[in-house]
C-alpha cells in the first residue's frame, strides 16, 4: 500500500498536519474539527484551526471569545483536544513583532496605515496567516496533529503560495520605486517610472501614496525574516506527513468547485489525500428508483403511491450525486472517498461531531 | 404584489449570501423571472467561473456581454444579457477613458494594480461596484442583477464605500467611491436580496447578514429568497404495511422497511426545513421567497424555469410597499 493510500482513518493516526480545503457551505470546519476530535479519541494530542466557525460550533468547542492561541477543550478521552480561531491581525501583528530588528520597528509598521490595512481585510492576508498559524503550532508546541480549516474562498489554496506572494510583494519593484526617493537615488527613477508614480497618486490621492511608501521604509530590513518564512511555511506544507483533505458536497456546483480545488492542489505537486462527502442523501434501497418509480404511478392516489413517489424520488437523487461524484471520485483516485450523510439537524456539539465521526472514520 | 412592479422598484437587485446556498442559480433565475415578466435583465458575476452561463446553457460569462436568452417574439417576454466584471479589466478600462490608456497597461502588467489596492483595500472592489453603478445609470437592461461575492466579503464588498470615502479624501476614486454609496443606499435605485437555505447555521448567517447590511452598508434589503425546500408529498406518516393493505397490493421482502426509512428521512427534513422558515420569519422581518428542491441532475434552462416561476409565484403573494399604489 503506498503512502497515498491511507484510509482517512490512518491519516488520523499518523499524519502530523491535515489541511482541509473546499468552497464555502460544504462542512469544512465541522470535518476539521471531526477530525481532531477523533485524533483526540485514539490518544493524539491534537489542535484544530478553525475559520469564522458557526456560533454554537465556536461554543461548543470553548471558542465563544476570540482566542488566537489554542485552549484545551475538555472532555473524556485519552488524548488532547485543543482549538483556536484564527485572528488574522492578531497573528500578522505577532508575526512582525517577531521580525522587527527592536521595539521601535515593530512599533513604526504596526501604527501605519498601509499596515493596517494588509493585515485587516485584504484578501489573501487570512490565507498567509492561517499557513503563518501552523507553522507557529508545529514549532512552537508539542501537537501530534495539527488540522486547519480553511478560508471558504477560492482563493484558499493561495494558503500554499500567500507566504512566497507576500514576500514577492514586499520584493516589488514598486517597492524599489517607492523607495528610490528617500534614498536619494531621485535621478535613478526613470522618467516611465515617475509617471506612472504621478498616475497612481492622481487616482488614489498623495496620502495613500505616502502612507505606502513610509509603510516600505519601516519594513526595511525584514523582507529577509519574512522571505525564510515563506520557504519554511512551504516546505512544511509539502512534507509528506501533511495531508490535504478535499472536502465537497455532492451537488454538480460544489463537485465542479472541488475538481477545481485539486487541480489546483495538483498545480502545487500536491496531491489529495482524502476525499470528504458531507450531505449525501441516502440511498433507501430495496427497489431500483425507476421500478419504484413505476410503482407510484400505478399506485397514484394512494398511501403507497405516495410512499412509492418519495421513495423514487430520494433514490433517483442518491444516484444523480453518484453520478455528480464518479469524475471527482477518478479524479483524485487512489485518494479515500468517505460519504457523510446528510444529518437531520445542524451540529452543535461534540456528541454532534462524535457521531460524524463514526461515518467519518470507521 | 405584481412581479412587474417589484422588478420596477430598482434597476440593481445585488443576490447576496453564505456561500454553497445557491446564490448563484437564485441571480439567474430571478433574470428569468424578471424576463418571464416582460422585463429585460442584465446579470452580472464578479468572482469569475460562477456557472450562471451554465444556467441559461451557455459558456461561462467574460467581460463582453452576451445573450443568454433572447427576447420573446411577441414582445411579452424580456431578454437576458451576462457578462463578468472584474477590478483589473475595470481599471483599464476606466483610465482608457481618462485618456491614460498608454500607462494602463504597464500598470496591469507590472502588479502596481495589487500595491495600490493593498494601500487602499476595497479599491478593487469599487473599481467593480463602479462599473456596475455605470451599468445601471446606462440603463441598457430594465434590471441589472449582481451575483455578489459570498457573505462574509459581501459586507466588506458592499462597505468598500464607506471605507474608501474616509480614506481617500479627494480624486477620482473619491467621487466614484460617493457615487457608489449614493446608488446602494438609494432604495428606488438599489435593493439587496439575500439567499439562504432552509438550515440552522445559513438561517443564523443570513439574519446576521442582514442587519450588518442594514445598518452598516445602509441598503434596503428586498425579499429573501429560501433555497432548497422540500417541495410537499402526500401523507408519509402511513405505515407501509398498512397502505399495502389499503391498496391490495403485497410488499416484497424488506420493502416496507425501505419505503418507511425513506419516508422518515422526508419527514424529519421537511420538519426540519419548516422551523428554520419560521425562525427566519421571527428573526427578520422580510418576505420570504420560497424555491422547491431540484432533484434533477443538471440546473439548466428547463431548471430555470421552474425555479423563476416559483419566484413570480411568491412574488405575487409579497405586499406592495407602501406608496407604490400596486
Amino acid at each position: 500500500m503506498t503512502e497515498t493510500e491511507l484510509s482517512l482513518s490512518q491519516l488520523v493516526e499518523h499524519a502530523e498536519i491535515i489541511v482541509c480545503c473546499g468552497s464555502g457551505g460544504v462542512g469544512k470546519t465541522t470535518t476539521a474539527a471531526v477530525i481532531a476530535l477523533e485524533a483526540a479519541r485514539r490518544g493524539r494530542t491534537a489542535a484544530v484551526v478553525t475559520i469564522d466557525p458557526a456560533k454554537r460550533l465556536a461554543n461548543a468547542m470553548g471558542l465563544a471569545g476570540l482566542a488566537n492561541t489554542p485552549s484545551e477543550v475538555p472532555g473524556d478521552w485519552p488524548g488532547e483536544l485543543w482549538a483556536l480561531m484564527l485572528d488574522t491581525k492578531s497573528t500578522f501583528d505577532g508575526l512582525v513583532t517577531k521580525h522587527a530588528a527592536d521595539p521601535a520597528q515593530a512599533e513604526r509598521i504596526l501604527a501605519n496605515r498601509f499596515y493596517q490595512n494588509i493585515s485587516g481585510a485584504l484578501s489573501g492576508t487570512q490565507e498567509y496567516m492561517a499557513a503563518e498559524k501552523l507553522y507557529e503550532l508545529r514549532h512552537d508546541f508539542d501537537f501530534d496533529l495539527v488540522v486547519v480549516d480553511t478560508p471558504p474562498t477560492r482563493a484558499a489554496l493561495d494558503f500554499i503560495d500567500a507566504p512566497r506572494r507576500l514576500s514577492r510583494f514586499l520584493d516589488h519593484r514598486l517597492y524599489r520605486l517607492f523607495m528610490a526617493p528617500t534614498r536619494g537615488f531621485v535621478r535613478a527613477v526613470n522618467v516611465a517610472a515617475q509617471t506612472l508614480v504621478r498616475t497612481i497618486s492622481k487616482v488614489v490621492g498623495a496620502e495613500v501614496f505616502d502612507d505606502a511608501i513610509t509603510f516600505f521604509s519601516a519594513f526595511e530590513g525584514m523582507e529577509q525574516g519574512f522571505k525564510q518564512r515563506a520557504v519554511a511555511v512551504e516546505a512544511l506544507l509539502k512534507d509528506a506527513d501533511t495531508a490535504f483533505v478535499l472536502v465537497a458536497s455532492p451537488r454538480a456546483d460544489t463537485v465542479a468547485e472541488a475538481t477545481y480545488f485539486a487541480d489546483k492542489l495538483a498545480e502545487s505537486g500536491i496531491g489529495v489525500r482524502a476525499l470528504v462527502v458531507n450531505r449525501v442523501h441516502p440511498s433507501f434501497g430495496g427497489a431500483l428508483p425507476a421500478a419504484a418509480a413505476g410503482r407510484a404511478a400505478e399506485l397514484a392516489g394512494t398511501s403507497l403511491g405516495d410512499l412509492y413517489a418519495n421513495l423514487a424520488e430520494l433514490d433517483a437523487l442518491a444516484a444523480v450525486e453518484e453520478g455528480h461524484l464518479a469524475d471527482l471520485a477518478e479524479r483524485v483516485a487512489p485518494a479515500p472517498v468517505v460519504r457523510v450523510p446528510m444529518l437531520a439537524g445542524d451540529v452543535h456539539d461534540l456528541a454532534g461531531l462524535a457521531l460524524i465521526a463514526a461515518h467519518l472514520v470507521r | 404584489m405584481d412581479p412587474a412592479t417589484f422588478f420596477a422598484q430598482s434597476r440593481l437587485v445585488i443576490v447576496a449570501g453564505k456561500g454553497g446556498v445557491g446564490k448563484t442559480v437564485v441571480t439567474a433565475a430571478l433574470a428569468r423571472a424578471a424576463s418571464l415578466a416582460g422585463h429585460s435583465a442584465l446579470v452580472v458575476e464578479v468572482e469569475g467561473s460562477s456557472g450562471l452561463g451554465g444556467h441559461f446553457g451557455r459558456p461561462p460569462l467574460t467581460y463582453d456581454e452576451v445573450e443568454l436568452l433572447a427576447a420573446g417574439a411577441d414582445g411579452t417576454e424580456g431578454w437576458v444579457r451576462g457578462r463578468a466584471v472584474t477590478a483589473d479589466a475595470a481599471l483599464l478600462e476606466y483610465l482608457r477613458e481618462h485618456g491614460l490608456a498608454r500607462v494602463s497597461k504597464r500598470l496591469l502588467a507590472s502588479g502596481v494594480l495589487d500595491v495600490v489596492s493593498t494601500a487602499a483595500p476595497g479599491l478593487r472592489d469599487i473599481l467593480v461596484l463602479g462599473k456596475v453603478k455605470a451599468l445601471e445609470r446606462e440603463g441598457g437592461a430594465d434590471v441589472v442583477l449582481l451575483d455578489a461575492p459570498a457573505a462574509g466579503h459581501a459586507i466588506t464588498f458592499l462597505l468598500s464605500a464607506r471605507g474608501l470615502l474616509d480614506a481617500i479624501n479627494v480624486g477620482p476614486i473619491n467621487a466614484q467611491a460617493r457615487d457608489v454609496l449614493e446608488l446602494l443606499t438609494d432604495p428606488s435605485r438599489c435593493q439587496v436580496m439575500l439567499v439562504a437555505l432552509p438550515e440552522e447555521t445559513p438561517v443564523n448567517e443570513l439574519v446576521d447578514t442582514a442587519f450588518h447590511l442594514e445598518d452598516r452598508v445602509g441598503v434596503a434589503l428586498g425579499p429573501v429568497v429560501v433555497n432548497a425546500l422540500l417541495p410537499a408529498t402526500g401523507d408519509l406518516a402511513v405505515d407501509p404495511t398498512t397502505a399495502a393493505a389499503e391498496a391490495g397490493v403485497t410488499l416484497r421482502p424488506g420493502e416496507a422497511d425501505a419505503l418507511a426509512a425513506a419516508a422518515a428521512f422526508r419527514r424529519d427534513r421537511s420538519a426540519m426545513q419548516a422551523e428554520q422558515l419560521a425562525r427566519l420569519a421571527e428573526a427578520l422581518p422580510l418576505p420570504q421567497l420560497h424555491l422547491p428542491f431540484l432533484f434533477s441532475a443538471s440546473l439548466g434552462p428547463a431548471e430555470l424555469d421552474v425555479l423563476a416561476r416559483a419566484l413570480l409565484d411568491g412574488l405575487a403573494t409579497v405586499p406592495a410597499p407602501a406608496g407604490t399604489g400596486g
